[in-house]
Protein backbone atom coordinates (compact mmCIF):
# COMPACT_ATOMS: atom_id res chain seq x y z
CA UNK A 1 0.00 0.00 0.00
CA UNK A 2 1.49 3.06 -0.88
CA UNK A 3 0.48 6.73 0.26
CA UNK A 4 1.99 10.39 0.16
CA UNK A 5 1.98 10.57 4.00
CA UNK A 6 2.67 8.16 6.54
CA UNK A 7 -0.62 5.84 7.14
CA UNK A 8 1.68 3.71 9.82
CA UNK A 9 0.27 4.36 12.77
CA UNK A 10 -3.33 4.53 14.24
CA UNK A 11 -5.96 7.28 14.34
CA UNK A 12 -9.19 7.73 16.05
CA UNK A 13 -11.36 10.34 15.32
CA UNK A 14 -12.16 12.76 18.04
CA UNK A 15 -15.86 10.95 18.97
CA UNK A 16 -14.05 8.27 18.91
CA UNK A 17 -11.29 8.92 21.31
CA UNK A 18 -14.04 10.49 23.77
CA UNK A 19 -16.35 7.24 24.19
CA UNK A 20 -13.33 5.39 24.18
CA UNK A 21 -11.96 7.96 27.36
CA UNK A 22 -15.69 7.33 28.62
CA UNK A 23 -15.53 3.82 29.00
CA UNK A 24 -12.28 3.48 30.49
CA UNK A 25 -13.63 5.60 32.79
CA UNK A 26 -16.74 4.39 33.94
CA UNK A 27 -14.60 0.87 33.71
CA UNK A 28 -12.51 1.98 35.98
CA UNK A 29 -14.67 3.45 38.50
CA UNK A 30 -16.91 0.09 38.01
CA UNK A 31 -19.84 1.24 36.10
CA UNK A 32 -19.16 -0.30 33.44
CA UNK A 33 -18.35 -3.88 32.35
CA UNK A 34 -16.73 -4.53 29.10
CA UNK A 35 -17.99 -7.77 28.81
CA UNK A 36 -21.27 -6.82 29.19
CA UNK A 37 -21.24 -3.61 27.38
CA UNK A 38 -20.11 -5.79 24.37
CA UNK A 39 -22.54 -8.20 24.93
CA UNK A 40 -25.08 -5.02 24.91
CA UNK A 41 -24.15 -3.82 21.98
CA UNK A 42 -23.88 -7.35 20.03
CA UNK A 43 -28.07 -7.37 20.46
CA UNK A 44 -28.43 -4.12 18.31
CA UNK A 45 -25.25 -5.15 15.34
CA UNK A 46 -28.36 -5.99 12.97
CA UNK A 47 -29.55 -2.88 13.86
CA UNK A 48 -26.81 -0.52 11.66
CA UNK A 49 -27.86 -1.33 7.65
CA UNK A 50 -26.49 -4.73 7.60
CA UNK A 51 -28.78 -5.69 4.49
CA UNK A 52 -27.03 -3.06 2.98
CA UNK A 53 -24.14 -4.79 1.39
CA UNK A 54 -26.14 -7.72 0.98
CA UNK A 55 -28.25 -5.88 -1.85
CA UNK A 56 -24.95 -4.90 -3.45
CA UNK A 57 -23.74 -8.35 -3.83
CA UNK A 58 -27.09 -9.30 -5.15
CA UNK A 59 -26.57 -6.15 -7.66
CA UNK A 60 -22.88 -7.40 -8.82
CA UNK A 61 -24.21 -10.90 -9.53
CA UNK A 62 -27.28 -10.06 -11.47
CA UNK A 63 -26.09 -6.89 -12.85
CA UNK A 64 -22.51 -7.63 -15.04
CA UNK A 65 -21.75 -3.67 -15.55
CA UNK A 66 -22.54 -3.22 -11.80
CA UNK A 67 -19.86 -5.77 -11.39
CA UNK A 68 -17.20 -4.46 -12.98
CA UNK A 69 -18.31 -1.03 -11.67
CA UNK A 70 -17.88 -2.40 -8.13
CA UNK A 71 -14.58 -4.30 -8.86
CA UNK A 72 -13.00 -0.86 -10.36
CA UNK A 73 -14.54 1.80 -8.23
CA UNK A 74 -16.64 0.51 -4.52
CA UNK A 75 -17.15 3.58 -3.09
CA UNK A 76 -18.80 5.20 -6.13
CA UNK A 77 -20.72 2.52 -6.76
CA UNK A 78 -22.11 1.45 -3.58
CA UNK A 79 -22.95 5.45 -3.02
CA UNK A 80 -24.51 4.76 -6.26
CA UNK A 81 -27.30 2.41 -4.18
CA UNK A 82 -27.45 5.08 -1.13
CA UNK A 83 -25.05 3.95 1.25
CA UNK A 84 -22.23 6.51 2.31
CA UNK A 85 -20.14 6.36 5.29
CA UNK A 86 -20.76 9.06 7.63
CA UNK A 87 -16.53 9.32 7.08
CA UNK A 88 -16.74 8.43 3.42
CA UNK A 89 -14.65 5.65 4.08
CA UNK A 90 -13.26 4.18 0.61
CA UNK A 91 -14.54 0.95 -0.29
CA UNK A 92 -12.82 -1.99 -1.97
CA UNK A 93 -14.54 -4.36 -3.44
CA UNK A 94 -12.84 -7.92 -3.74
CA UNK A 95 -14.25 -10.96 -5.11
CA UNK A 96 -14.18 -14.35 -4.70
CA UNK A 97 -13.31 -17.24 -7.11
CA UNK A 98 -12.50 -20.95 -7.53
CA UNK A 99 -9.03 -19.86 -7.44
CA UNK A 100 -8.79 -17.07 -4.87
CA UNK A 101 -10.76 -16.91 -1.43
CA UNK A 102 -10.94 -12.92 0.27
CA UNK A 103 -11.11 -12.38 4.02
CA UNK A 104 -10.92 -9.25 5.48
CA UNK A 105 -9.49 -8.30 9.12
CA UNK A 106 -8.96 -5.26 10.84
CA UNK A 107 -7.43 -4.46 14.51
CA UNK A 108 -9.31 -1.82 15.36
CA UNK A 109 -12.88 -1.69 15.49
CA UNK A 110 -13.43 0.75 13.52
CA UNK A 111 -11.89 -0.30 10.60
CA UNK A 112 -15.52 -2.22 9.54
CA UNK A 113 -17.59 -1.26 6.80
CA UNK A 114 -20.35 -0.63 8.83
CA UNK A 115 -22.21 1.66 6.27
CA UNK A 116 -22.75 -1.75 4.37
CA UNK A 117 -22.59 -4.59 6.95
CA UNK A 118 -23.69 -3.13 10.17
CA UNK A 119 -21.96 -3.32 13.55
CA UNK A 120 -19.26 -5.78 13.60
CA UNK A 121 -19.29 -8.44 15.25
CA UNK A 122 -17.64 -9.21 18.88
CA UNK A 123 -15.57 -11.77 17.49
CA UNK A 124 -14.05 -9.53 14.32
CA UNK A 125 -12.93 -7.18 16.95
CA UNK A 126 -11.07 -9.95 19.44
CA UNK A 127 -7.39 -10.87 19.77
CA UNK A 128 -7.94 -14.27 18.47
CA UNK A 129 -9.23 -13.78 14.77
CA UNK A 130 -7.14 -10.72 14.59
CA UNK A 131 -4.17 -12.37 15.32
CA UNK A 132 -5.06 -15.42 13.47
CA UNK A 133 -6.80 -14.58 10.56
CA UNK A 134 -3.05 -13.56 9.24
CA UNK A 135 -1.46 -16.34 10.25
CA UNK A 136 -3.99 -19.11 9.55
CA UNK A 137 -6.72 -18.33 7.74
CA UNK A 138 -7.33 -21.75 6.79
CA UNK A 139 -7.56 -22.64 10.59
CA UNK A 140 -10.01 -20.41 11.26
CA UNK A 141 -12.32 -20.76 8.46
CA UNK A 142 -12.54 -24.20 9.48
CA UNK A 143 -13.81 -22.85 12.99
CA UNK A 144 -16.32 -20.64 10.97
CA UNK A 145 -17.22 -24.16 9.64
CA UNK A 146 -15.76 -23.37 6.25
CA UNK A 147 -13.83 -25.52 4.10
CA UNK A 148 -12.02 -24.38 0.41
CA UNK A 149 -10.66 -27.04 -1.92
CA UNK A 150 -6.89 -26.91 -1.50
CA UNK A 151 -5.30 -25.41 -4.29
CA UNK A 152 -7.90 -22.27 -3.77
CA UNK A 153 -5.70 -19.18 -2.27
CA UNK A 154 -6.96 -17.40 0.56
CA UNK A 155 -6.20 -13.67 0.46
CA UNK A 156 -6.32 -11.64 4.04
CA UNK A 157 -7.24 -7.97 3.71
CA UNK A 158 -6.02 -5.75 6.67
CA UNK A 159 -8.62 -2.89 6.88
CA UNK A 160 -7.07 0.94 7.45
CA UNK A 161 -8.80 3.95 8.87
CA UNK A 162 -9.35 4.90 4.95
CA UNK A 163 -9.93 1.76 3.29
CA UNK A 164 -12.85 -0.75 4.34
CA UNK A 165 -12.99 -3.88 2.42
CA UNK A 166 -16.23 -5.72 1.02
CA UNK A 167 -15.66 -9.53 0.06
CA UNK A 168 -17.90 -10.55 -3.04
CA UNK A 169 -19.31 -13.96 -2.38
CA UNK A 170 -19.22 -16.64 -4.96
CA UNK A 171 -22.73 -16.87 -6.07
CA UNK A 172 -24.00 -20.28 -5.87
CA UNK A 173 -25.04 -22.58 -8.66
CA UNK A 174 -28.64 -22.56 -9.83
CA UNK A 175 -29.56 -19.35 -9.05
CA UNK A 176 -29.52 -17.85 -12.75
CA UNK A 177 -33.06 -17.00 -13.09
CA UNK A 178 -33.04 -15.52 -9.34
CA UNK A 179 -34.30 -12.23 -8.97
CA UNK A 180 -32.02 -9.79 -7.25
CA UNK A 181 -34.02 -9.33 -3.77
CA UNK A 182 -34.25 -13.55 -3.49
CA UNK A 183 -30.45 -13.72 -4.16
CA UNK A 184 -29.79 -11.00 -1.59
CA UNK A 185 -31.69 -13.80 0.97
CA UNK A 186 -28.17 -15.65 0.16
CA UNK A 187 -25.97 -12.75 1.20
CA UNK A 188 -24.49 -13.46 5.01
CA UNK A 189 -22.74 -10.82 6.79
CA UNK A 190 -20.06 -13.74 7.29
CA UNK A 191 -19.77 -14.19 3.21
CA UNK A 192 -19.15 -10.40 3.14
CA UNK A 193 -16.54 -10.93 5.46
CA UNK A 194 -15.17 -13.77 4.46
CA UNK A 195 -15.48 -16.07 7.22
CA UNK A 196 -18.52 -17.74 5.54
CA UNK A 197 -20.03 -18.87 2.21
CA UNK A 198 -23.18 -17.90 0.50
CA UNK A 199 -26.17 -19.38 1.83
CA UNK A 200 -26.55 -22.55 0.04
CA UNK A 201 -30.19 -21.66 -2.34
CA UNK A 202 -32.21 -25.13 -1.38
CA UNK A 203 -32.03 -24.05 2.54
CA UNK A 204 -33.78 -20.87 1.71
CA UNK A 205 -37.60 -21.77 1.48
CA UNK A 206 -38.16 -20.99 -1.94
CA UNK A 207 -42.00 -19.40 -1.33
CA UNK A 208 -40.68 -17.61 1.52
CA UNK B 1 -35.16 -6.26 19.84
CA UNK B 2 -37.66 -3.90 21.97
CA UNK B 3 -36.13 -1.88 24.74
CA UNK B 4 -37.81 -1.62 28.19
CA UNK B 5 -40.41 1.34 28.64
CA UNK B 6 -38.49 3.39 30.75
CA UNK B 7 -35.61 3.43 28.59
CA UNK B 8 -38.09 4.43 25.69
CA UNK B 9 -39.22 7.42 27.84
CA UNK B 10 -36.01 8.83 26.07
CA UNK B 11 -36.76 11.94 24.00
CA UNK B 12 -36.70 11.18 20.11
CA UNK B 13 -34.73 8.21 20.20
CA UNK B 14 -34.21 6.76 16.78
CA UNK B 15 -36.14 3.60 16.66
CA UNK B 16 -36.85 0.92 14.04
CA UNK B 17 -40.04 -1.04 12.53
CA UNK B 18 -39.50 -3.28 15.59
CA UNK B 19 -39.06 -1.05 18.43
CA UNK B 20 -34.83 -1.52 18.93
CA UNK B 21 -32.98 1.19 18.77
CA UNK B 22 -31.02 2.86 15.31
CA UNK B 23 -27.67 4.11 14.80
CA UNK B 24 -25.93 5.45 12.44
CA UNK B 25 -22.07 4.40 13.66
CA UNK B 26 -20.56 1.63 15.91
CA UNK B 27 -19.20 4.27 18.44
CA UNK B 28 -23.21 5.60 18.71
CA UNK B 29 -24.82 2.04 20.06
CA UNK B 30 -21.25 1.85 22.40
CA UNK B 31 -22.08 5.27 24.10
CA UNK B 32 -25.57 4.00 23.70
CA UNK B 33 -25.21 0.94 25.64
CA UNK B 34 -22.77 2.81 28.05
CA UNK B 35 -25.32 5.00 28.93
CA UNK B 36 -27.89 2.02 29.55
CA UNK B 37 -25.17 0.44 32.03
CA UNK B 38 -24.30 3.53 33.87
CA UNK B 39 -28.25 3.46 34.61
CA UNK B 40 -28.58 0.36 35.97
CA UNK B 41 -25.70 0.62 38.29
CA UNK B 42 -27.41 3.59 39.81
CA UNK B 43 -25.49 6.76 38.75
CA UNK B 44 -28.47 8.57 37.20
CA UNK B 45 -32.72 7.66 36.77
CA UNK B 46 -33.75 7.21 33.38
CA UNK B 47 -35.87 10.58 34.08
CA UNK B 48 -32.77 12.27 35.11
CA UNK B 49 -30.71 11.22 31.81
CA UNK B 50 -34.16 11.97 29.55
CA UNK B 51 -33.74 15.63 30.93
CA UNK B 52 -30.37 15.50 30.52
CA UNK B 53 -30.42 14.76 26.95
CA UNK B 54 -33.47 17.52 26.19
CA UNK B 55 -31.58 20.29 27.52
CA UNK B 56 -28.80 19.26 24.63
CA UNK B 57 -31.17 18.53 22.01
CA UNK B 58 -33.70 21.48 22.01
CA UNK B 59 -29.80 23.42 21.45
CA UNK B 60 -30.37 22.10 18.05
CA UNK B 61 -33.24 24.43 17.69
CA UNK B 62 -34.65 23.09 14.61
CA UNK B 63 -35.98 19.93 16.74
CA UNK B 64 -35.76 17.57 13.24
CA UNK B 65 -34.38 14.95 15.13
CA UNK B 66 -31.96 13.99 12.67
CA UNK B 67 -30.18 10.33 13.59
CA UNK B 68 -27.14 12.11 12.46
CA UNK B 69 -26.82 14.38 15.43
CA UNK B 70 -28.96 12.70 17.80
CA UNK B 71 -26.11 10.96 19.11
CA UNK B 72 -23.49 13.84 19.43
CA UNK B 73 -26.09 15.80 21.48
CA UNK B 74 -26.19 12.61 23.40
CA UNK B 75 -22.81 11.99 24.10
CA UNK B 76 -22.79 16.00 25.49
CA UNK B 77 -24.90 15.19 27.43
CA UNK B 78 -24.03 11.84 28.98
CA UNK B 79 -20.48 13.11 30.00
CA UNK B 80 -22.44 16.55 31.70
CA UNK B 81 -24.40 14.59 33.36
CA UNK B 82 -21.54 11.97 34.34
CA UNK B 83 -19.82 15.42 35.67
CA UNK B 84 -22.65 17.07 37.58
CA UNK B 85 -22.63 13.18 39.38
CA UNK B 86 -19.25 13.49 40.38
CA UNK B 87 -18.40 10.56 38.31
CA UNK B 88 -16.49 12.70 35.55
CA UNK B 89 -14.01 15.28 37.12
CA UNK B 90 -13.70 17.85 34.59
CA UNK B 91 -10.38 17.00 33.87
CA UNK B 92 -10.18 13.42 34.09
CA UNK B 93 -12.16 12.37 30.79
CA UNK B 94 -9.61 15.36 28.63
CA UNK B 95 -6.99 13.38 30.04
CA UNK B 96 -7.99 9.96 29.46
CA UNK B 97 -9.03 11.34 25.86
CA UNK B 98 -5.48 12.91 25.65
CA UNK B 99 -3.85 9.53 26.20
CA UNK B 100 -6.13 7.57 24.12
CA UNK B 101 -4.88 9.70 21.16
CA UNK B 102 -1.62 9.53 22.27
CA UNK B 103 -1.78 5.46 22.19
CA UNK B 104 -3.30 5.10 18.65
CA UNK B 105 -0.70 7.19 17.03
CA UNK B 106 2.21 5.63 18.89
CA UNK B 107 0.42 2.52 17.64
CA UNK B 108 1.50 1.04 14.44
CA UNK B 109 -1.56 0.05 12.16
CA UNK B 110 -1.90 -3.65 12.65
CA UNK B 111 -1.69 -3.71 16.45
CA UNK B 112 -4.21 -3.56 18.67
CA UNK B 113 -4.38 -0.15 20.36
CA UNK B 114 -3.78 -0.77 24.43
CA UNK B 115 -4.23 1.96 26.80
CA UNK B 116 -0.91 1.95 29.06
CA UNK B 117 -1.87 4.22 31.32
CA UNK B 118 -3.58 1.75 34.35
CA UNK B 119 -0.31 2.39 36.01
CA UNK B 120 0.55 5.74 35.51
CA UNK B 121 -2.22 7.47 34.91
CA UNK B 122 -2.03 11.30 34.37
CA UNK B 123 -5.74 11.99 35.55
CA UNK B 124 -4.97 12.41 39.70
Amino acid sequence: MSHDHDHNHSELSDIELRVRALETLLTEKGYVDPPALDELIETYETKVGPKNGARVVARAWADPDYREWLLKDATAAIAELGFTGRQGEHMVAVENTHDTHNMVVCTLCSCYPWSVLGLPPVWYKSAPYRSRAVRDPRGVLAEFGVTLPEDTKIRVWDSTAEVRYLVIPRRPVGTDSWPEEDLAELVTRDSMIGTGLARDPNSVGETA
Amino acid sequence: MTLPADILETPRLPLDQDGGPVFSAPWEARVFAMTLQAHRAGVFSWGEWAQALGVELAKDGDGSGDTVGYYDRWIDAFEKLLREKDVAASGELKALKAAWDEAARETPHGQPIVLKTTDGTPCS
